[in-house]
Parts: structure tokens; sequence; C-alpha cells
């Protein structure tokens, strides 16, 4: 029976989810605030792309390739333009002088071959749903009838579909140029030693399946224009890069092209990109003068959102007896799909200094391979590179433990950076600056009662229980708050990773906050607030923060990798304490005392020794009134800061889950799951509880649920959600959580970014308690998702052999 | 994805709804919409007319009449769950409904819809064929056991409607399972299980088996049935539960190899039965 809901008890809850959990005497920041975005979002007061109409709006859908390798021999248009109500129709070829090649920003070596990426496939398309032809009519339903009213000729080519395959010789080509994208490789200390030396060698060959990244609101485009300037709104997570790469590949000017990211439901990194769709719109309306929409349908986006992961990784350990790592190898073949999107090259570089995770060792050796297939392209999905990297590695300690029989959280232990030793630059080049992997680990094993659970687990194996326990463990740590420019560039790509913020004080008293920073659901507006509250002494709710229009935020690098807070968050930060260092002057004037004898505190400032003092709002006013400013002084109370970090940020944290495996079924449930996570100095618990759990939720989906399935032809079988799974709440057990607190010491507040730290952790937390659980019964490995009916193959071969 | 084009009627009474369906030989009914409109929306159907039955309160609501129970082909999944009627009389058809979908497909989704779609994999055919229950339509009466032709084809004419369905009870002494197995808790069955077992003095004195998503249609099990009778639970139930799998033809897809789904047909008989027989 559904609990019955009375107005007391919900009020009374949300008192207590608004309970101060550490409360920080002056302020906001600590402060578990529920979030200003959310009373708007949930009662449907939001504007999503697909909601934005414009007066004679027209509506596109393609046609999607159903091959997924061919030459196209003939497109013909001309019946779908006769249809009543199609405005146009065009095929790639009509757009083929104008349409240019969608770009690829990272560049990761020399050598590296990146082949033409026309946004409708022109002569031959390398995967299905690439687009081939569009119509323009006064509905979506017309355009969608229209489409079928287009002849395609195709000559059918082979597919390429296994990355082994594609690179032996003689395969089939997905390019002229041949299967292989780049290789890329990076090595420190002596390997051949380490492995010659070594006693004990651990190898093992993982697969990263391709995951289709499924954010709640599917990919949206509106394009209009005046004749002059353009205005495109989308479903994107980075306006800022996606204006800059739409001027270079259209040719429109950036100064006549504004581009807009109103509320946007999601991301996962699969809205970083510059799309086909996007491109084909700002045509579309350029060529007709009229505004045209594009919404794509849930299969249409499964086909043609770019999927992340699916990687096939050999790791190898060669360790100690004791159980200490003398080196980590690592090659990696990357499944890129048939082009190479924004950054779909450079995001196995983002895992590249990740799989030695928190240990220590003499020698590390890492080889990437990128691979075209006759797929949809891979790109940037939550965690990107990292948590493949963190999985490998996690995976094959656990493996480690096992070969030295000896408990996974002891060889972890062995081998993991010191407290005292921070800050400690690693194997692979990164110096992580503060970390406590003891603290977190202790008290994550404590929240989880994990001798207990051993000693369950004995128990099950003593009776040969059916269903048995399993116990994983992860310990991760992630670089993330992307990114040092300086480092970027030093990996070929193609732009900064500085952030912009702007703090303008109103005549008023009350603030506007600018941020570059796009937010897609995190927070922004309510983490921004709580920030901006304490630095300038105003109320939480006198400030409001402006962002994702490049009208508005007219610099910017957008939201991903985790670095919104630690690097957008920060210049924000720096441009209160600008605004600050001025009100302190205007007030030393107004005082008539010198500025260094002014103190500042929540939002007064008092002359030392002197009852005399301003508010910040009364200074504010001044400002604007700009009667008597110190000499020389601009008539206003606002600053911008553009920030460029000067290292990651290095989040860290241990999770455990406990499962239990059917061993008739395969089915896994899990039993328990504890997270402690050490995301430095927090803001709001709230917010980042919230990005945990659902981080936590994601990994859990990889180990268990999703997977991109393609048959033999090519062909995505995978393209509803009836066949592509994804866990909901009733799937999942209550998270534990919980975190310490070491500060970063790369940023004033001592921030770390939370926001894939879940999905790195969680994944190969399943995939050890797994194994685990099915260990005695001779199982060392379950490829992912780990389907009851994996499961149970994988017990009835080990019983048969 | 879009629909193509099609009319709609919404019939405001059975006459109405059979003669629109008797109009156009491309017409489809719908009641609750979630089959056919997934089906639309992908381009797989294209009926030209979309008959609304929606409307029609007689065909809505549970009754308890004497011998059996009644349940009309509107009665939404979410209802069925809740019924007293069907708590108190029929128990497995409410255990079936509770495992459909989610809330928000339980309180669209009607019976009837269920029924009339004739999926495998949907969980009330199996249970209704278990309790041999009676399809009852505009034109006649068809026994479960005759109204599952094939998959996605039941033995109605395009222009004949599902007004409701007869239960038997089967009276005292007997006890329910549905067992489910699916990925997630929204996924369809992999394999499911209705099972009504009569017990006596430890042992069963009689059994019912429907599977889910064992075939093009669902299915009894009847070798496992027959050997059931009399089997003391224990070994005896478990050797009986081994031939759930005889005489089915499973598919092969994602969710499953037919040889998995009969090894979990044979386990997961064992636990409906051995749960309805109060042995859990
Ligand atoms: C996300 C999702 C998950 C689902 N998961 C499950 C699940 O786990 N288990 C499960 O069993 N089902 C599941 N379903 C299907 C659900 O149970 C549907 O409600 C049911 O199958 C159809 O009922 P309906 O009223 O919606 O029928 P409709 O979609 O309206 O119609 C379905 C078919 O039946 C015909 N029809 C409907 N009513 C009648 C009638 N009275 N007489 C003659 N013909 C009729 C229609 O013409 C059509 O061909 C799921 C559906 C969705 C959308």
């Amino acid at each position: 029976m559904t609990e019955e809901l009375d107005a007391g008890m919900v009020a009374q809850r949300i008192a207590e989810s608004d309970q101060v959990s550490e409360p920080s005497p002056n302020g906001e920041v600590g402060r578990r605030r529920r979030r200003k975005e959310d009373a708007r979002l949930l009662t449907g007061r939001t504007q999503w792309t697909d909601n934005i109409q414009l007066p004679g709006m027209l509506y596109v859908q393609f046609l999607r390739s159903p091959m997924a390798h061919a030459r196209i021999t003939r497109v013909d248009v001309s019946a779908a333009r006769e249809l009543p109500g199609v405005v146009a129709a065009f095929s790639g070829q009509d757009l083929a002088s104008e349409q240019g090649s969608l770009p690829c920003a990272w560049p990761v070596t020399e050598d590296i071959a990146i082949p033409e990426h026309p946004p409708m496939a022109v002569s031959e398309v390398r995967y299905v749903g690439e687009a081939v032809a569009c119509v323009v009519a006064t509905d979506r339903y017309r355009a969608a009838d229209a489409l079928e009213a287009i002849e395609v000729d195709y000559e059918p080519l082979p597919p390429v579909l296994d990355m082994n395959d594609a690179l032996a010789e003689g395969a089939p080509k997905v390019h002229e140029t041949g299967n292989k994208a780049y290789t890329w490789k990076f090595a420190q200390g002596d390997m051949e030693a380490a492995l010659r030396d070594a006693p004990v060698r651990i190898d093992r060959t993982y697969i990263q399946q391709r995951l289709i990244p499924s954010a709640m609101e599917p990919r949206a485009v509106v394009a209009t224009t005046d004749g002059e300037t353009f205005t495109m709104w989308s479903a994107t997570q980075i306006p800022h890069i996606l204006r800059v790469m739409l001027a270079l590949t259209t040719g429109i000017p950036e100064h006549k092209l504004r581009v807009i990211a109103p509320d946007v439901g999601g991301g996962f990194g699969s809205k970083l990109q510059v799309t086909a769709e996007e491109v084909v719109c700002l045509l579309l309306t350029k060529r007709l003068g009229k505004p045209v929409k594009w919404t794509e349908s849930r299969s249409e986006g499964n086909l043609t959102v770019h999927h992340g992961r699916d990687q096939i990784q050999h790791i190898t350990i060669a360790a100690e007896s004791d159980g200490r790592i003398r080196g980590v190898r690592v090659e990696l073949l990357v499944d890129m799909g048939a082009y190479l999107m924004l950054v779909t090259p450079g995001i196995p570089l983002l895992g590249a200094f990740m799989y030695n995770g928190i240990y220590k060792m003499d020698a590390y050796d890492f080889t990437c391979t990128g691979v075209f297939t006759t797929k949809m392209p891979t790109d940037a999905y939550r965690g990107a590179g990292r948590p493949e990297a963190t999985y490998a590695i996690e995976r094959a300690m656990d493996e480690l433990a096992a070969e030295l029989n000896m408990d996974p959280v002891e060889v972890r232990r062995r081998n993991w950076i010191k407290h005292e030793e921070f800050p400690y630059t690693t194997i692979a080049g990164l110096t992580y600056d503060s970390g406590n992997y003891e603290a977190a680990t202790d008290k994550a094993l404590a929240l989880f009662g994990y001798d207990k659970l051993r000693a369950e687990q004995a128990d099950r194996r003593d009776r040969r229980d059916p269903v048995q326990l399993g116990i994983g463990v992860s310990t991760y740590t992630e670089m993330c708050g992307l990114a040092p420019s300086r480092v970027l560039g030093s990996l070929s790509y193609g732009a900064g990773g500085w952030e912009h913020g702007s703090v303008r004080v109103l005549p008023t008293g009350k603030v506007e906050v600018v941020t570059g920073s796009s937010a897609h659901g995190q927070g922004h507006e309510t983490a921004w607030s709580q920030l901006v509250a304490d630095a300038l002494g105003v109320p939480f709710e006198d400030v409001s923060v402006l962002h994702g229009d490049t009208a508005i935020s007219h610099r910017g690098m957008d939201t991903y990798g985790s670095r919104s807070l630690v690097v957008g968050g920060m210049a924000v930060l720096s441009a209160c304490e600008k605004v600050k260092e001025k009100a302190r002057k205007i007030a030393a004037h107004t005082l008539e005392c010198s500025p260094e004898d002014v103190e500042f505190s929540q939002g007064v400032f008092r002359v030392k020794g002197t009852g005399a003092q301003k508010t910040i709002q009364e200074l504010a006013l001044a400002a604007f009134a700009a009667h008597d400013l110190p000499e020389g002084m601009e008539p206003r109370l606002d600053a911008d800061a553009t920030l460029d970090p000067e290292n990651f940020s290095f989040p860290h944290g241990t999770h455990l889950c406990a499962v239990e495996v059917d061993t008739e079924t395969g089915h896994v449930k899990i039993r328990s799951y504890v997270a402690v996570d050490d995301v430095g100095r927090v803001v709001n618990p709230l917010i980042v509880e919230g990005q945990v759990h659902g981080g936590i939720a994601q990994g859990i989906a990889q180990a268990l649920y999703e997977e991109a399935v393609y048959d033999a032809e090519g062909n995505l079988l995978t393209s509803t959600m009836a066949d592509y799974l994804l866990p909901s709440a009733a799937d999942l057990p209550d998270f534990v959580t919980d975190r310490t607190e070491t500060p970063a010491t790369s940023n004033p507040l001592g921030v770390k970014g939370v926001g894939e730290a879940g999905t790195i952790a969680s994944t190969p937390a399943v995939v050890n308690a797994i194994v685990d659980a099915l260990r005695p019964h001779g199982v060392h490995d379950i490829q992912m998702p780990c389907t009851p009916e994996r499961i149970w193959r994988a017990l009835r071969e080990r019983a048969q052999a | 994805m879009i629909p193509a084009q099609f009319d709609y009627v919404r019939a405001s009474s059975l006459e109405e709804a059979t003669q629109a369906l008797a109009a156009d030989e491309d017409a489809k009914v719908i009641a609750g919409g979630q089959s056919l409109l997934p089906l639309l929306r992908l381009r797989l159907a294209y009926p030209s007319t979309l008959v609304d039955i929606g409307r029609l309160p007689e065909l809505r609501g549970v009754q308890d009449r004497g011998d059996h129970v009644f349940i009309g082909a509107l009665t939404t999944h979410d209802e069925v769950m809740r019924d007293p009627v069907l708590a108190a009389e029929c128990p497995l058809v409410a255990m079936g409904a509770a495992t459909v979908a989610d809330p928000a497909v339980r309180h669209r989704g009607t019976f009837g819809g269920s029924l009339a779609h004739a999926d495998p994999a949907g969980d009330l055919p199996a249970v209704i064929l278990a309790l041999d229950g009676v399809m009852v339509t505009t034109r006649r009466e068809i026994p479960a056991a005759e109204f599952f032709v094939d998959y996605l084809e039941s033995a109605m004419e395009p222009d004949e409607i599902l007004t409701g369905v007869r239960i038997p009870k089967l009276g005292e002494g007997w006890g329910y399972h549905y067992e489910k197995f699916h990925r997630t808790a929204q996924a369809w069955a992999i394999v499911g299980v209705a099972a009504a077992v009569r017990r006596s003095d430890g042992a069963v004195a009689e059994a019912r088996i429907g599977l889910t998503n064992m075939g093009p249609t669902p299915l009894r099990a009847s070798a496992t049935e027959a050997a059931l009778a009399g089997a003391e639970l224990g070994d005896a139930v478990r050797q009986a539960c081994e031939q759930a799998a005889e005489g089915t033809s499973p598919p092969s897809d994602l969710h499953g190899q037919a040889d998995y789904r009969r090894h979990l047909a044979q386990v997961l008989t064992r636990r409906a039965v051995l749960a309805a027989a109060g042995a859990h």
C-alpha cells in the first residue's frame, strides 16, 4: 500500500531535508540548501528547447541510413517535396558545398587520421542512423511522413564492427586512410625491469561495453535568423564552445551568432558535442529564412547521440609477493566509431594518467589505439576515460589480492599513497595535491560492517547456500576540474580550460552573477548563490545567477569534467574579491579614511576602531549615483574574472558493495552499498549527495544493465528503452553515503569536483563484489553488464569443466 | 518517433465501436494505448482508424458473480491489483497485474488490452490461462486455451471486441504465486510462472501452471502439472518442476537465449509452486 501523504507530513519532510547539517556560523557555504532551481523545474515552468515556439516555425526530420556501411548511389527527394505541408527537402549532396565537416578539436597525435565528417552523408554512409537527407515541413508529423517518400539507393559495403578484426591485415576499410585513427603512448620508469623481476604477474583483459547516454531531455535544436544575425537554442552543455565551432564550420561570423542553452535536462557528456543536427538546422534557417526546430525521438537518440566507453583493455600488474606493485602496463583498443567527433580521440587520454590509481609504483606504460568501426561515434560520457581506468585497475587489484590470497583492502593499503606523503607526484606525472585514503577507507569499512559481512560470506559458502554473498571494494581517485590550459595544450587539445565569472552589485544592492559554466541540472544557481552570499555578505535570496546564453555570458568554457565549482565557481569567487576591493575603496573614500583601515565582515565595511560603517548595499547605491567616488574610479560596482586552474582536482574515496548472487538464476541483488567520498570542502551537502547518488546509479547501470548491442550487420538492437535497460529507483538499494574532508590545496575554498566521482567508483565495486561471490565456483570474471544469463553461463561452464 | 496519420473514432457504445470496426478493415481498437501506441510511434503498425473504447463505463470494473468473477476489459491493471473481490477470490490475477511495468503504465493499461494484444511476454495471459479463464467478446465466449493463437494473435476477428473475462472460482484450499524473472523492475518478463496449487497433507494435490514468454503464446506446463499431482513438498516437487520446459519453444533474444529460458522455467516453476503451496 502506498502511504497517504498529508500536508503536515510533507511540510515536515521538507523541513527535515532543509536542516543545516554542518552549520557554519556565518554562512551559506556548507549549508544544506534546497535548490533554487527546483520549484520552477518541478512545477513545469521551464523552457526546454522543445518548448520554444517562434512565429512561422518549421519542423525538421532526418532520413537516416539503414545500412552500417554503403555507398550512396542516388538520393531523390523530389517526391517528398511535393507532399502537403513540405517546404523543402535536401540530400547531403544538396548541402555539400556549405555544410563543411563536423569538428574534432582534439588531434591527439601529429599523424592522427581525422576523416571528413559531413553533417549529412554525401557519398558514403558509415553507421546506421547517419543522416542522409532531411525534410522541412509545417509540422513534425508531415515531415516524418515525407521521409518515407525519399528514395535512396545504397551499394552495400562490408560493415566493420569488431576492433580486432578492423586492425587485421586486409580488413575492409571504414575510411580510405584505414581503420586506425592513432596510437598514443606514455611510459615512465623501467617497465621491462618490473616485468622481469617481479615474482607475481596479473594479466587481464576487460571489455568496457558501449553505453548510450540517456539524458532525461532528448536533444533538440531551434535555429532562427533575422536575415543578418542567427540565434540557436540547443539542448547543449556547451553554448560557448558550440558558438565558436559553428562559426568555424559554417562560416557564419561569430559576432552574428548567438547560442542559447535554455533549461537543459541532463547531458552526462552527450551534449558536449557539435552535432550534425545543429549544423544542418543553422544552414536550413539560413536558406529558408524561417525558424526551424528539430527534436529527436528516443529511438533516434539511441542511434545517434554519441555513445560512451567501448574499449578493450589489456592490463598487466607486476608485483612483489607481499603485494607491492612494481609496475602497471596498459594497452587499449578504443572504438572511435565511424568518425572523430568533438573530443572523441581524447577521451581515453583523460584516463591515461589514472590507471595507476591511488597507488605507488616504479613503472607505468600506457598505449592506446583508436580504431574506426561502422558504428555511431563515441565521445565523452560521465567520467570520460576515468571510469574505464578505474575499472581496470580496481578489477586487477582484486585479482592480485586473490592471487596472493590477501584481503582486497589490505593489498590496496600496501600500495596507496599515505596521507603524509601528499603532495605526491605519481608515476603518470600528475601531482596529487591532497588526500587521505586511510581515513576514507576506515570510515567506509566501519559503515559497511565489513568483518560481519565477511563472516556471513564464509557461512554461506560453508552451507553451500544457493545465494552467495560477495563483497566488492573500489578505492578510487580521479582527475577533474578540467583543466589547466597548459596541460590541455601539452595534450594537443584545441582550447583552454579556464572559466569566466562576473559579479555585479545592482543599485538596490541585489547581485547578479554571470557564469561561463553552463548548468544543465547540476544546481549552479544555488551553489553559486551560496558562494557569493558568503563572499559579499549579502542574503542568499539577493543573488541571481545567469548563464547559458552567449549574449549574456559572453565568455565561457561550459560544463563537463566536474569542472564547474573548481574552475567556474572559483572564477566567480575571484570576481567577488575584486568587487570587495572596489567597495572597500569607495567606503574609505566616503568614510574619509585609508582603505587599509577598512575592515570587511558580513557585508559591512567598518573603519577600524570607530563606529563608522557602510553596508555593501549603500556602497552599491553610491557607485550607481557616482556623486562622490574616489578620483578616477569608474561608476560601477562590478568585476570580471577569468581563472585558469593551476592543477586538476583529485577527489577520492572508498566504495564498498555487497551483493547476493542467486547461483540458480544468476540474478544479482545489491544488498548494501557504502560510499565514502572525499570531495574536499562542501558548498552544499544536498547537491553533493545528489551527484553521488546519481553517479553511483549510473555506475551500477554499467555494471549490471546497460549495453549498446549491434548485430552482425551493424544494426543497433538496443534502440528502445525496452531493450536498452536503465535501472530506476526500484532497482537500486539505499545508498549509505558519507564523506571525509581533505581540502584541496589548489583553490582558496579547498573544493574538489564531484560530478563524476560516483560513476567512476561504483562500477568496479559492483563487479568486484559479483566476482568475489563466485570465486569459490572458479569464476574469475564476468563481462559487463553482468546479466543473470552471463553469470549463469559462467557458473555452468565451470561446473562442466 | 512520430506515428503516421490515422482517423480517430471515440465510440459512445459497443455497437458504435463494432460498426466503426466493420466499416474499415484496417481499423483497430484502442483501449489504454500502452501496447498499441508504441507500435504506432515506431511505425510498426499503420492502422487507418483508431476506435477508442476507453470511455465505455460498462466495460470497466470487477464483479463477483457467484461461481466466477467477471473482470471488465477496461479495468486497469492498477484497479485489478487493488480490487477486494479479486484479492479474496482470484489473488493470482492481482499478483500478475502488480508486476506489470510501472505505476504509470498500470494506471492506463487495461486488463482486456493485455489479453487482446496476446503478447506471450505479457504477465496476464499466462495467469488467465492457468486459471482457465473464459474470454467474453461481442460475439461469443472463448476459453483461454483457444484464445491465444500465435505471437500477438488472438482468436478474435478484427471487428470483435473483448468485453471481459470470466474467471472460475477455485474454492478453498488453493494457494497462488506469480514468479516473474526480469532484469529491472519495469522490464518485461524473461520468463514468468503463474502457479495455483491445492495442498493437502503436506503434498501437492493439484496444480495449474502458466508460463510467460516460453513460446509464441502463453503455455501450460502440463507435464509438470501431471507430475505434481500427489507430489510431496521437497524432492518430488523439485523433480516434477524439472519438466516445466517440456513442450515449450522459448525465443532467443537480447534478454535471454532459449536454453537459459528453459533452465529458468524449471527453477522458477519450483519456486512458484513452493510459494503457492506456502512452503517458502
Ligand atoms: C513501458 C511499458 C512496459 C510494459 N511492461 C509490461 C509488463 O511488464 N508486463 C505486461 O504484461 N505488460 C506490459 N506492458 C503492456 C501493458 O500491460 C499494456 O497495458 C497492455 O499490454 C495493453 O493494454 P492497453 O489497454 O494499453 O491496450 P492497447 O495498447 O490500447 O491495445 C493493445 C492491443 O489490444 C487491442 N485491444 C485492446 N483492448 C481491446 C478490446 N477490449 N477488445 C479487442 N481488442 C482490444 C488493440 O487493438 C491493440 O491491438 C508494458 C507497456 C509499456 C508501455
